[in-house]
């Protein structure tokens, strides 16, 4: 099985849209006190990476 | 390559606002071109003016920022001199279908192998939320408070009428659907028109009472349809995502080079009977 992938955040460029939040299918990802982007849930994540492709600020990645 | 491998990281954060769709065409741009395969070199970014225009100056490839709406000019200068470049140009639909409408209609009746990526946000957002040629009726702007009288474009089909032999359209809602339309728009010979469809939380949201980017995005998938869908013929209001067009047709730059060849050997004909006379 292929090794899971990290959702890596990159918090200079995040502007907490909330656009990754929303369309997660599997809500691993939510906003800290800081309206950041936050990979919450890790386990359940499946690798879409729609959050990624959907990102206006180029500020996700799967690594 | 990484994604960010193709930005100019020095202009980073981007300036757009927050959730602001043009991004995530950006993005969609990056990973179309990355498929393909494409040399950084061999790809010329030309826009125009307005917060889509902003593309160009993010994107580290050979880029120009030019004149509001004549981005398709200079495009098209640049793909006569340098046919092996792949030329595109990212525009707003204010630049592409008011200021530069002239230019549009008439790269796409000539067929020139230009990939056209229109971002449509259905108002003029650099500029403070001015109703545009996109901002459908009874839908409100800062110029147009109790719901504009115009009546929209719909670019697609004005695209077609107008000659442009490859013409999709899609959501930012629906990415991977982007990257694949805008992968074939660019390997397309001949103009391509690529309309997708972006949200401005900041104007158009706000001034119709939209929400946030996430509710505009919710939007653009229960609003819209796949081309050919059943939910389509139940429900004609809905908007047509899809390839609408795709067809093989003479594309300018070659007919213009057969041109060339065709004359210089008739001159050389000439030439050649004069001498043996």
């Amino acid at each position: 099985m292929e090794e899971k992938k990290e959702v890596i955040i990159n918090r200079e460029w995040c502007k907490g849209c909330g656009i990754c939040v929303a369309f997660c299918p599997k809500k691993v990802l939510d906003l800290d006190d800081e309206e950041k982007a936050c990979w919450v849930n890790p386990e359940k994540c499946i690798n879409c990476g729609l959050c990624e492709l959907r990102c206006p600020d180029v500020a996700i990645e799967l690594e | 390559m990484a994604v960010k491998d193709y930005l100019r990281q020095r202009f980073f954060p981007q300036i757009w606002c927050a959730g602001c769709g043009h991004g995530i065409v950006m993005g969609g741009m990056i990973r179309a071109i990355e498929q393909l395969g494409l040399d950084k070199n061999e790809v010329v970014l030309v826009s125009g003016i307005g917060c889509s225009s902003r593309v160009a100056g993010y994107l580290d490839f050979h880029t120009m920022h030019t004149l509001h709406g004549r981005a398709l000019a200079f495009a098209s200068g640049v793909k006569l001199g340098r046919p092996h470049l792949k030329v595109i140009a990212p525009m707003g639909d204010g630049d592409a279908l008011a200021i530069g409408g002239n230019h549009l209609i008439h790269a796409a009746r000539r067929n020139i192998d230009v990939t056209a990526i229109i971002m449509n946000n259905s108002i003029y957002g650099m500029t403070g939320g001015q109703t545009s040629p996109l901002t459908p009726f009874t839908k409100r702007g800062t110029t147009a408070v109790f719901g504009t009288i115009d009546h929209c474009f719909d670019i697609a089909q004005l695209a077609k009428g107008a000659g442009a032999s490859f013409v999709a359209r899609t959501t930012t809602y629906h990415a991977k659907e982007m990257i694949k339309m805008i992968h074939d728009a660019i390997n397309h010979k001949g103009f391509s028109l690529v309309e997708v469809m972006s949200q401005c939380p900041t104007y158009y949201g706000r001034k119709n009472d939209l929400g946030a980017a996430v509710d505009m995005m919710k939007g653009f998938r229960d609003g819209t349809v796949r081309k050919g869908s059943k939910k389509l013929e139940e429900h004609p209001e809905f908007v047509e995502r899809g390839v609408l067009v795709n067809e093989a047709r003479p594309e300018y730059v070659s007919s213009y080079m057969d041109l060339i060849e065709k004359l210089r050997g008739e001159r050389e004909n000439l030439e050649q009977g004069a001498a043996s006379r």
